[in-house]
């Protein structure tokens, strides 16, 4: 009867924090590497604020891939639907876009950004239905489906908007920085750090805080032992599906206005980062996806800094140097 | 004494491997029945098919009567089927309260059903807020059983509860089994230890090359030894 009368405490489980260290080291190391305090600063800040986006993009990847096993390559996209939505919404009220009051700025902002989620989460649920039902734990079809359905997406935004690039200029309030001493931090880096920030802290919240968010990690680690217990997981799916899709939703307007620009191809990019912030995070992990995030940020924006020509190879240098530090991601979720 | 569950002519294939061929069973109301059998006979696959994790490609699985065959797993453990997973399953990145809080599906935990479970599993109320990947084997099994009994089930499905565990746990654990029988549980369990089977068991089903080929009691088994070799290859007495 030992080990069911056990009387010793078991060991607290070690919180590891070593990932978490990684930026804080990172950003310590290029101290000295970028010489000049304020160009440090800035740089951090933009890391911070490029971060962020890309953490709203990613975390609904990352939900999907660790709770469906679906490998998306569409994901780019409702970012793209996203930031085109946004366009309609802001072109007819330029007026107000161009208004010098904060609050005129974001009642346009706010509803562009609230319809742009709407119609990628809805687009979602086309998708999970049309496309990715069929083709559950069938990875090879998963693929293929999913990059035709982005070909689809970008071929008809192309066809709606036309190929030229269509720009989304940055609301008055949200121009120019906030100066202290020499340094000077972007507006809209302030903004876009807070809504990625507020973003993370609503998804961990929901996660351990409530019964859904229980289903879904528990959904991650045991889709089979969550359906034994009763819970219809096929629906979990489709409601996390929705989210991670609105949520690049949101991420594809933030980086319209942060980019002051949008196009049909405009996801291509970032669903390379996306998808090496999803693999070095840990399949699943929303706190890996958020630390990857920013670790693919800073790496963008030091090593644009400090060595140009490694601009183009410097995040699959980290993808490469993470996995051999942890092949599964900084934190690894699934058995899979 | 009514049968809770009844299979009858089931067949499951996984892939091209044609795994069930023909299960004819029944469990009784408030009975143990034990399934009995070597490595690869179909045990698993029985338990798996009867929870509709993999589908019967033929045949008839009822359940108080109720057809089951063709219902998903979420609706089959709603009428009332818990499980215990051979791998046990505990969701290992949740505390150990998360995984029953989880598993009690229908509303907030029952504080009664609560200190019942915590009377034979005192592990579990010490370790209520530790993460359930930081328990010992055998209190993840604890766990696994815990989560099947947090709410009242009709039938429960146990795959090998003692598999890897310490003779001391496993004395535990068969203690704990009986505890369950004595509230009225109706139970299909597999199990590879003879002892365990032999002091849980009141009926007995022996599994091979995914077919029965013996039903009856357990104890009439567990007292005929030249039965056990010829259908198990091996007598309670030398795996004592």
């Amino acid at each position: 009867m030992t080990e069911l009368a056990a009387t010793d405490p078991l060991p607290k489980p070690k919180r590891d924090i070593a990932p978490i260290l990684l930026p804080v080291a990172l950003a310590v190391v290029t101290i000295p590497l970028i010489g000049s305090p304020s160009t440090w600063l800035t740089l951090t800040a933009a890391s911070l604020a490029m971060g962020m986006m890309i953490f709203i993009m990613a975390s609904g990847l990352t939900l999907v891939f660790g709770l469906m096993d679906v490998l998306n390559f569409g994901h780019g996209a409702f970012i793209a639907v996203g930031a085109y939505v946004a366009t309609l919404v802001l072109a007819p009220f330029a007026a107000s876009v161009q208004a010098d009051s904060l609050w005129v700025n974001l009642a346009v902002l706010a509803p562009a950004a609230l319809l742009s989620m709407a119609v990628s989460g809805a687009l979602g649920l086309i998708v999970e239905r049309v496309l990715i039902l069929p083709v559950y734990g069938q990875h090879l079809k998963q693929i293929l489906m999913t990059t035709g359905g982005l070909i689809v997406a970008e071929q008809t935004l192309y066809a709606l908007w036309g190929p030229q690039i269509i720009p989304t200029p940055l609301p008055t309030s949200l121009r120019g920085s906030f100066i202290i001493g020499d340094v000077a931090i972007a507006k809209y880096r302030v903004l876009a750090t807070l809504i990625g920030l507020a973003v993370f802290i609503a998804i961990q919240l929901v996660l351990n805080r409530t019964k859904l968010g229980l289903l879904i990690r528990a959904g991650v680690e045991n889709r089979e032992m969550v359906e034994a217990l009763g819970y219809r997981i096929r629906r979990l799916f489709l409601g996390v599906f929705m989210t991670g899709s609105a949520l690049a939703g949101l991420g594809g307007v933030m980086w319209a206005l942060y980019r002051e620009q949008v196009h049909a191809s405009m996801s291509d990019d970032l669903t390379v980062l996306i998808f090496i912030v999803v693999i070095i995070g840990g399949l699943g992990s929303i706190g890996g996806c958020f630390i990857g995030a920013i670790l693919v940020a800073m790496v963008a924006n030091y090593g644009g800094f400090l060595v140009p020509k490694l601009a183009l190879v410097s995040n699959i240098l980290l993808m490469v140097a993470i996995l051999m530090w942890r092949p599964r991601g900084l934190y690894a979720v699934t058995s899979r | 004494m009514t049968d809770l569950l009844k299979l009858s002519g089931v067949h499951t294939h996984i892939g091209r491997y044609h795994i069930l061929q023909g299960i004819d069973l029944s469990v009784a109301q408030g009975q143990t029945t034990m399934l009995l059998g070597r490595n690869g006979a179909g045990k698993t696959t029985t338990l798996r098919t009867i929870m509709g994790l993999w589908q019967a490609s033929r045949g008839e699985i009822s359940l108080a009567g109720e057809r089951i065959e063709s219902r998903t797993t979420p609706d089959i453990a709603r009428l009332g089927v818990g499980y215990v997973p051979e791998s046990m399953a505990v969701f290992s990145d949740l505390t150990v309260k998360e995984n029953l809080v989880l598993a009690a599906r229908d509303g907030p935990l029952d504080d009664s059903q609560l200190e019942w479970i915590f009377g034979f599993f005192p592990a579990l109320r010490r370790f209520w807020l530790s993460r359930a990947g930081s328990l010992s084997g055998g209190q993840k099994q604890m766990l696994s059983i815990a989560r099947a009994i947090i709410e009242p089930r009709k039938l429960l499905l146990i795959d090998e509860p003692t598999k890897g565990l310490a003779p001391a746990i496993v004395v535990a654990l068969i203690e704990c089994l009986k505890e369950i029988k004595r509230k009225g549980a109706t139970i299909l369990l597999v199990e590879q230890n003879f002892f365990a089977a032999r002091e849980l068991g009141d009926n007995v089903l022996v599994m091979d090359n995914g077919t029965i080929v013996h039903r009856g009691d357990m104890a009439a088994l567990a007292s005929d030894v030249p039965l056990q070799e010829r259908l198990l290859g091996l007598s309670l007495e030398t795996h004592q």
